[in-house]
């Protein structure tokens, strides 16, 4: 079974925000509401970083825990859902997630806060595969359609590789070894350390 | 009066161990599953609805599509 996940390489991203707005357009997200943002670290100093980050969708999400209503659920494919209609916007879930993927909507009066909005992997909620009332709560449910996440997709330096996580290793793991660092890095070994054949590996190049 | 206060400790010590479970079942709806094709014209060719090993294959192939070391001949 695929696992599916994200991984964004700070070493390709240009801080371009492509990601960014294909996930707004794609998922027709509301103002003041971002899925998916672009973290960057020592802003305007030379050797600067960015990375793409959105819901991780962890395979012990804290989000889940929290929950007083309990509205999430993963799916086979690992995937951290949750249903709009159980949601009561307590925001506990935004306290919980170490990576502040929960949003929430706040057009309302008194700076009301609405019912919890993340990255749903481009994979819809628990109304119909492709329906209205699903896009109209969670946006394009993409994996229904046979495609990958759009700000995956749509990155036009593949700095964000998004789908099966096997493979997504190895296309890391490829690049890392092509340009000849990135292993030292702690957790490297442990992450993608080990091939599985999902990605083509460059043939060895002499000198290197 | 000795007893009494016993007794009363007694209760109160194992009250809990009648208290009735508050985990009930969940009120979230069912999600289908993701090779169960979306109903729209928007579904990317080259795998079969309904069918979970075709739609694994297709979203491998899409993920391997990211790798764009497999487009390009290796440098020299």
């Amino acid at each position: 079974m695929a696992r599916m996940k994200f991984i964004c390489d700070s070493e390709r991203c240009i801080e371009c925000n492509g990601c960014v707005t294909a996930c707004k357009a794609e998922h027709d997200i509301p103002w003041g509401v971002n899925r998916r943002r672009v973290v960057t670290l020592n802003d305007g100093e030379a050797g600067e970083k960015s990375i793409s980050v959105a819901c991780m969708h962890c395979s012990d999400a804290p989000c889940m825990a929290v929950c007083p209503v309990d509205c999430f659920y993963r799916t086979e494919e690992g995937v951290v859902l949750h249903d709009k209609d159980i949601c009561i916007g307590c925001g506990y879930c935004s306290y919980a997630c170490p990576f502040g993927a929960p949003q929430f909507p706040s057009s309302g009066t008194f700076g009301m806060r609405g019912k919890m909005d993340k990255c749903t992997f481009c994979a819809g909620g628990p109304e119909p595969n492709g329906s209205q009332a699903e896009y109209e709560k969670y946006g394009r449910n993409r994996l229904s359609e046979g495609k990958l996440p759009a700000c995956a997709e749509m990155c036009s330096t593949k700095a964000l590789l998004g789908g099966d996580g096997d493979v997504v290793a190895d296309i890391f793991r490829t690049r890392v070894l092509s340009r000849g660092k990135g292993s030292e890095v702690w957790g490297w070994g442990t992450a993608y350390g080990k091939p599985t054949g999902g990605a083509t590996t460059p043939e060895a190049k002499p000198g290197k | 009066m000795k007893r009494m206060l016993l007794a009363a400790g007694l209760v109160l010590a194992v009250a809990g161990c009648g208290e009735r479970t508050q985990s009930g079942p969940s009120h979230r709806k069912t999600d289908t599953v993701a090779w169960d094709a979306a109903q729209n014209p928007f579904v990317a060719p080259g795998w079969t609805a309904g069918d979970e090993t075709s739609w694994q294959s297709q979203i491998r192939d899409r993920t391997a599509s990211q790798n764009e070391y497999s487009r390009v001949s290796p440098r020299q």
